[in-house]
Parts: C-alpha cells; sequence; structure tokens
C-alpha cells in the first residue's frame, strides 16, 4: 500500500473531517450493537447504556469544569467511552457499577492524563479492568440471552476452560449472540456490520483488526488444546469480546501506534496475548487486558517503527 | 537570641510534617508506603519502627560524623541504619510477633530506606547532634502522617475497615484500592493534590 504524503503547493482542498466528525461515525456504527444488546438481553441493558453514557459525559462535563478547561463533551468521545464501557458489562449488574466505572474511566483513565489525545490506555478498558479488580462477582457473572431476567448463564469461553463440551451451541448461535455474555459482545453480526461501515468510511484500516484476529486464531490453534494443531480457533473467534475489541477498541487512535508496520506489530501483539491469557490465564477471557498491556508498549512499537526524518 | 535559637528548633521540628514531608514531598520512603500500607495498624507499626531507626541513626551518624571518611560515608551509614534496624527488628519479633509478620521483608528493608538514608546523607552528616534529633522526630512524624492518611483511605475504601472495625455497613468494599495498584494510584493521587494545594498557597 503506498503511505507517502503528497505535497503540493496551495490552494488545497479542505476535507470535513475532524475528531467529532470521526467519534460520532464511531458511534453510529455501534448502533446496529446496541439494538443487538437490548433485543437479545431487554430493556436492562438498554438501562446499563444509558446510565453508563450518561456518567461519562456528565463526569467529564463537570472534571473539565472544576480544572477550568474547555468543556468537550460535544466530541462524542466520552460519550463513545461509556458505550464501549457498557458493551464490556454484563446485562444484569447493578445500576451504581456502571456509574462508578464510568467515572473512574474518565477521571483515572482520560482526564488525569490531560483528556481526548493524551491518554496512554484505552478509558473504557481501564474503567473495565477497575471493575473486574474490585467488584468481580458483579462484573462476571452473566445472564442467558432472551429470557429477560435473571437466569445466570456461563459464557462459552468459560465453559470451554471449565472442560465442559458445547454440544447446545452452534456457529450460528454464537455468531448471532444466542450466548451468555456482556452487553455488546454477543452478537458478532451486528459488530461487522458497524465494522464495514468504519472500514468502508476509510476511518480504521484493516492493519490492526485482521493481525489481531488471525494472531489469536493461530495460537489458539496450535496451543488450544493438549494435543497440538487441534484447537478450535472458529469457537475463539466468535465468542468473548474478540470481535469487539479487534475492531473498536484495538483501533482506538490515541492508545494504537501511528504507523502501518505499528499497527501490524500491535495487532498481533493484542491477538498473541489474549490467546495466552485465554489457554493460560486465570480467567476465561482476555481481550481487555492484552489491549491495554499493548496500549502501554504503543508509543515503543511507535519510536521503532517511525520513518526516517528525511536527510537525517 | 534564645528566642531565635528556640524559632530554629521548632522550624526543625516541624519542617518534616508538612514543608518537607519525606512521603508527599520528598518522595522518600516510597517503598514501604506501596507495600505496608493496607491498614492503620500496619501504619502505625511501621511508622514508629522507621521513626526510631532514623531516630536513632541520625543520632550516632551526626556524632560521629568528623571520623566518617568521605569516599565510603554510605556504607558507614548502613552499617549504623542497620544496626538500628536489627534492634527494632528483634524488639518487633519478642513483643509484637503478629505485627512482624504483617510488616515482613519491610521491617528489614527499612535499612535501605530512602528516607532514613536521605536524612542521614543530607542532613545528619551535616548538623549538630541536637538539629538531628529535631529532624529526626519531625521526618518521622511526617512519615507516620503520612502513611497513617495513605492508610486510613486504602483500609476504608478497600476492605470497609478502619483499624480493623467494620466502619460502613452495606458498602461494597473497592477490592481494587487494597491491592498494589490502589496503593499506586491512591498515593499518585494524594501527591498530585498535595501539589495542587501548595500551587495554590503561592
Amino acid at each position: 500500500m503506498d503511505n507517502k504524503f503528497i505535497v503540493t503547493s496551495s490552494p488545497h482542498l479542505h476535507k470535513k473531517e475532524s475528531v467529532r466528525r470521526i467519534m460520532w461515525a464511531v458511534n453510529i456504527s455501534l448502533l446496529p450493537t446496541v439494538v443487538a444488546g437490548v433485543l437479545i438481553f431487554g430493556a436492562r441493558a438498554a438501562w446499563v447504556m444509558a446510565l453508563c453514557i450518561l456518567s461519562t459525559v456528565a463526569g467529564e462535563a463537570i472534571l473539565q469544569k472544576m480544572t477550568h478547561r474547555k468543556v468537550s463533551v460535544s466530541d462524542g468521545s466520552a460519550f463513545l467511552t461509556g458505550l464501549l464501557l457498557a458493551f464490556n458489562l454484563p446485562p444484569q449488574v447493578p445500576f451504581w457499577i456502571p456509574i462508578a466505572g464510568s467515572f473512574f474511566a474518565i477521571a483515572i483513565g482520560k482526564q488525569v492524563f490531560g483528556g481526548l489525545g493524551q491518554n496512554i490506555f484505552n478509558p473504557a478498558l481501564t474503567g473495565r479492568a477497575f471493575l473486574v479488580a474490585s467488584w468481580p462477582k458483579y462484573v462476571t457473572t452473566f445472564t442467558a440471552p432472551f429470557t429477560g431476567d435473571a437466569v445466570t448463564c456461563a459464557t462459552p469461553l468459560t465453559l470451554l476452560k471449565e472442560g465442559k463440551v458445547l454440544d447446545n451451541l452452534s456457529y450460528m448461535d454464537l455468531f448471532l449472540g444466542k450466548k451468555g455474555g456482556c452487553i455488546g459482545e454477543v452478537c458478532i453480526l451486528a459488530l461487522l456490520i458497524g465494522a464495514a461501515y468504519l472500514l468502508y468510511k476509510k476511518y480504521i484500516t484493516w492493519h490492526i483488526p485482521l493481525t489481531f484476529i488471525a494472531a489469536n486464531a493461530v495460537v489458539i490453534w496450535i496451543f488450544g488444546e493438549k494435543a497440538l494443531f487441534s484447537g478450535n480457533w472458529l469457537l475463539h473467534i466468535l465468542s468473548g469480546g474478540l470481535i469487539l475489541g479487534a475492531f473498536f477498541m484495538a483501533t482506538d487512535y490515541v492508545t494504537s501506534p501511528l504507523t502501518r508496520k505499528g499497527q501490524v506489530i500491535f495487532g498481533a501483539g493484542c491477538g498473541l496475548l489474549t490467546a495466552v491469557l485465554r489457554i493460560w490465564g486465570g480467567s476465561a477471557e482476555g481481550v481487555s487486558y492484552a489491549i491495554l498491556m499493548m496500549n502501554a508498549a504503543a508509543p515503543v512499537i511507535d519510536r521503532f517503527t517511525g520513518n526516517r526524518v528525511y536527510g537525517s | 537570641m534564645t528566642d531565635r535559637k528556640n524559632n530554629q528548633a521548632v522550624t526543625e521540628l516541624i519542617k518534616g510534617v508538612i514543608r518537607e514531608n519525606p512521603i508527599f514531598v520528598l518522595a522518600l520512603g516510597l517503598c514501604p508506603a506501596l507495600a505496608v500500607s493496607v491498614s492503620m495498624t500496619n501504619g502505625l507499626g511501621m511508622g514508629i519502627t522507621a521513626t526510631f531507626v532514623l531516630l536513632g541513626s541520625n543520632i550516632i551518624i551526626s556524632l560521629i560524623k568528623k571520623f566518617i571518611p568521605a569516599e565510603i560515608r554510605i556504607p558507614c551509614y548502613i552499617v549504623v541504619i542497620a544496626t538500628f534496624v536489627t534492634i527494632a527488628e528483634m524488639t518487633l519479633k519478642a513483643y509484637s510477633p503478629g505485627l512482624n509478620r504483617a510488616l515482613g521483608i519491610y521491617v528489614p528493608l527499612i535499612v535501605v530506606n530512602c528516607m532514613v538514608l536521605g536524612r542521614a546523607e543530607a542532613f545528619a552528616s551535616k548538623n549538630s547532634v541536637f538539629s538531628s534529633i529535631l529532624d529526626g522526630i519531625g521526618m518521622g512524624i511526617g512519615f507516620t502522617l503520612a502513611l497513617l492518611l495513605i492508610c486510613g483511605i486504602r483500609e476504608i475504601l478497600g476492605f470497609g475497615r478502619f483499624f480493623n472495625f467494620l466502619v460502613i455497613r452495606g458498602f461494597e468494599p473497592i477490592l481494587m484500592i487494597g491491592l498494589p495498584a490502589g496503593a499506586l494510584l491512591v498515593i499518585g493521587l494524594l501527591l498530585g493534590f498535595f501539589n495542587l494545594l501548595k500551587n495554590h498557597n503561592k
């Protein structure tokens, strides 16, 4: 792919892209997943999403007012953080969980570093990691799809981790979201529709998502089962938060590398770490920690893959 | 004349509490502050032990400062400090084995605590015995108070307890605050808060 910048003299055509426009486009691309989440888990999921978005937007406005900075909630980034955090929560969490997580995500994940563009870690995942470490029993208890109330149900990955067989789940069920899990991770179809829109509009490129998923699949295929080269990689792609993480959270502009080569390394690292955490880790899912760890490595990756300054 | 001397002595004593607080201003002694600050009992135990070592080493080092060759002064300080740490550890083991178990490796590690070493290098080796005593007491109190502040926040938020008593009923403790990540977070936020206060007062 041709990645050279072509420099010409003025006059220039002005492209209408801006942070605000891109952020709201990502929010719109998540709309199918919102609909799918409400259809699968009922009105409770809608409440959790609304609470998360309300708390992140209000939290950002309050913190920016307190620190005498320009209130920038209309750029849609706090809205996106709230929505992504809600996607990472089970629908039956007590209502104070989304509020606490949202506030932590905005305050510690983003505003402490100076706001949008300065944060090291993805704010939504920071919020999720905080909730998982603080109140694990609420955030890792999942409910069954299409029941509308609190019938607990293990996720496919948890069942797999416990060595149970998944006879009653077809690949179609996994793809459409008929399984236990977080609000935004279950319906792969809806996520892919949103991802296709972002790829078509060129707001994200294939580099991070594809290498993320491919690296995960390869490692799972080789080491997923006791015998080598027999892991069920398709099941792992369709379960858990892999698709959500790969297309919508690892591709966050602020916390991922800028160069194409760096993005490939970043994606592959995310996939590798996810597989390692899923196979040998203590919990069944590893996407969020994998992305957070690679977030920490992103500046280093950028430094070693950056283009040479002309003339140096 | 005596008034000025008294004033100087008081300044020497209280500077360690706020203006030169070892943890929040000098950022010394962060290792025990991060590691043992899970309960008020631990914090109080660590604070008193460190104060004892600091006071003892400050006195001895300011007494023998003329005999220590400059090239090997750090090993000499370490020997003095290690003596007091050994006394403190043996005393803890004899009279408070529970606390000794709770503090674990962090009691022997006071030997390399940068607050104790830092005061020896920066203060006791240059000042009189009397000033060094005041400095040791002040710094020790400042360290203990800072530690108790961190411990209080972490014990209440992370375990819902205070000095091991249940304080808030129906409160779901924020487990993360009790984990190492919580220690870094609490100390970082407190450092930021105190810097904010300092800049505000200017």
